[in-house]
């Protein structure tokens, strides 16, 4: 190889394209009737400080968490009833913030990919 | 080699490692989370100097200001002076100069300090009586030579400290005030943009230090003042207000009434309903909230569903003490 593929965060655009979609996606969340009550946080800039996490990481970008740590984050909320169909509409929001964003199919395929390695860890399985 | 001084330990900062890896090591209780500068669990303040610039990423511009930091992502340029948010600095010792009632409810209490102090319009202070009874309440001047602060102190139900404010507090007693605290306050910089202040009750104390802060700065955007009340007694300045509005182009003022079978002209419904109804987006918009706490929690999602950005949503919730009787 004469040079090495930009990352995948670099291509979706770093740190300013997380900001851009961080409001889209999370008013995508609070919106929707089937999760929003996973969401509710009367603390809303720490809610929308985690969103920010979740998108880092499903854009690729430098991300400390262990899958250790994303099943002691949302323990709490497997106890209240968190499944595979909620994780799915989370999908969908992740999807459609990018499609929104204008970002090519190919790229919002890795992310997707990469938000979907989570899952298990996510749902405690 | 740095040196992180938090209360009375002093810890030196090795080589490569960050703020908060230090602390750690030392067996300081810090709660953090991602350690990688996105989940803010962190979250800290430099009392010295300012922090570096990289470890301020994504805070709050309001917090940015008033020198908070992320530690897990700031590796120390100089030594510096930490704390934990809730840990309070010095405090200082003012007389009261002037005690006045607005409206049956609200007492206009000026205070008059002799050390140097620091505050933005919109921050809040704890307030402290000799017998250590302490209370929060938002500061409702924007800061001046003359060294006073405003508060408007509504007298509350079984309120211990509003009560004795109201009955006993004599001028020329001496209150001790924190630090100035709170990241709902004006800051210059994106002058166009449109402001809509949102309160309640004895939220228009914060929100009319901010809009005093933003004209004195030559806000040029349109600033709307939405202030409402169940009754009569929860409106006050009216006048103020309605003065501010004919001498600045770009200050509009309403009042609102939520409650029912009162003789007013005043605009009828809840505050928050009739201040997002006005407008078909808030996209772009800079949005100050105080007052009831349901009232801010729930027009800070509301605002933010309309389209503000969460960075340009300021709010203070006014949180009542419950206290067992």
């Amino acid at each position: 190889m004469s040079e090495s593929q930009p990352s995948l965060y670099e291509q979706l655009g770093g740190e300013a394209a997380v900001n851009a979609a961080v409001d889209i996606f999370y008013r995508k969340v609070l919106a929707d009737h089937r999760i929003n009550r996973f969401f509710d946080n009367s603390d809303m800039e720490k809610q929308a400080a985690k969103q920010k996490a979740f998108l880092t990481m499903a854009f690729g970008g430098p991300n400390n968490y262990s899958g250790t740590d994303m099943r002691t984050a949302h323990a709490h909320l497997v106890k209240m009833g968190l499944n595979d169909s909620h994780f799915d509409a989370v999908m969908e929001h992740l999807g459609a913030t990018l499609t929104e964003l204008n970002v090519p199919a190919e790229l919002i395929g890795k992310a997707a990919a990469i938000a979907e390695s989570t899952r298990k860890d996510v749902l405690g399985k | 080699m740095r040196s992180i001084t938090i209360g009375e330990s002093t810890f030196s900062c090795q080589p490569d490692e960050t703020v908060l890896e230090t602390l750690l090591r030392e067996n300081v209780q810090i709660p953090n989370g991602c350690r990688q500068g996105l989940c803010q669990a962190c979250q800290m303040r430099s009392l010295d100097n300012s922090p570096p610039v990289s470890a301020q990423a994504g805070l709050k511009d309001t917090l940015q200001m008033q020198n908070y930091f992320l530690p897990c992502i700031c590796h120390p340029e100089q030594n510096m002076t930490v704390a934990l948010p809730n840990q309070q600095g010095a405090s200082i010792e003012a007389a009261v100069i002037k005690k006045q009632l607005l409206t049956p409810d609200i007492v206009h209490l000026v205070l008059e300090y002799q050390s140097p102090f620091n505050f933005f319009a919109g921050q809040f202070v704890n307030l402290t009586r000799a017998d250590g009874l302490t209370r929060s309440y938002s500061i409702a001047n924007i800061p001046q030579h003359e060294n006073i602060l405003e508060f408007h102190i509504r007298r509350l139900p079984n309120g211990q400290f509003s009560s004795w404010v109201y009955d006993e507090l004599e001028l020329g007693e001496q209150l001790t005030i924190s630090e100035a605290q709170g990241s709902c306050h004006y800051l210059p910089g994106r002058a166009e943009q449109p402001l809509m202040l949102i309160g309640t009750g004895s939220g228009l104390a914060p929100l009319y230090g901010i809009i005093a802060d933003a004209l004195a700065q030559d806000h040029s955007g349109p600033i709307h003042l939405y202030h409402g009340s169940r009754d009569l007694n929860g409106l006050y300045f009216i006048d103020e207000m309605r003065e501010l509005a004919a001498e600045f182009d770009n200050f509009y003022y309403t009042p609102c009434l939520s409650g029912e079978d009162i003789e007013s002209e005043h605009v009828r419904g809840r505050v928050h309903d009739i201040a997002l109804s006005s407008t078909e987006s808030l996209s772009g918009w800079r949005i100050f909230l105080c007052g009831h706490p349901d009232m801010v929690n729930q027009t800070k999602r509301m605002a933010f569903m309309k389209g503000a950005s969460m960075g340009d949503i300021y709010a203070d919730a006014f949180h009542v003490l419950q206290v067992e009787k």
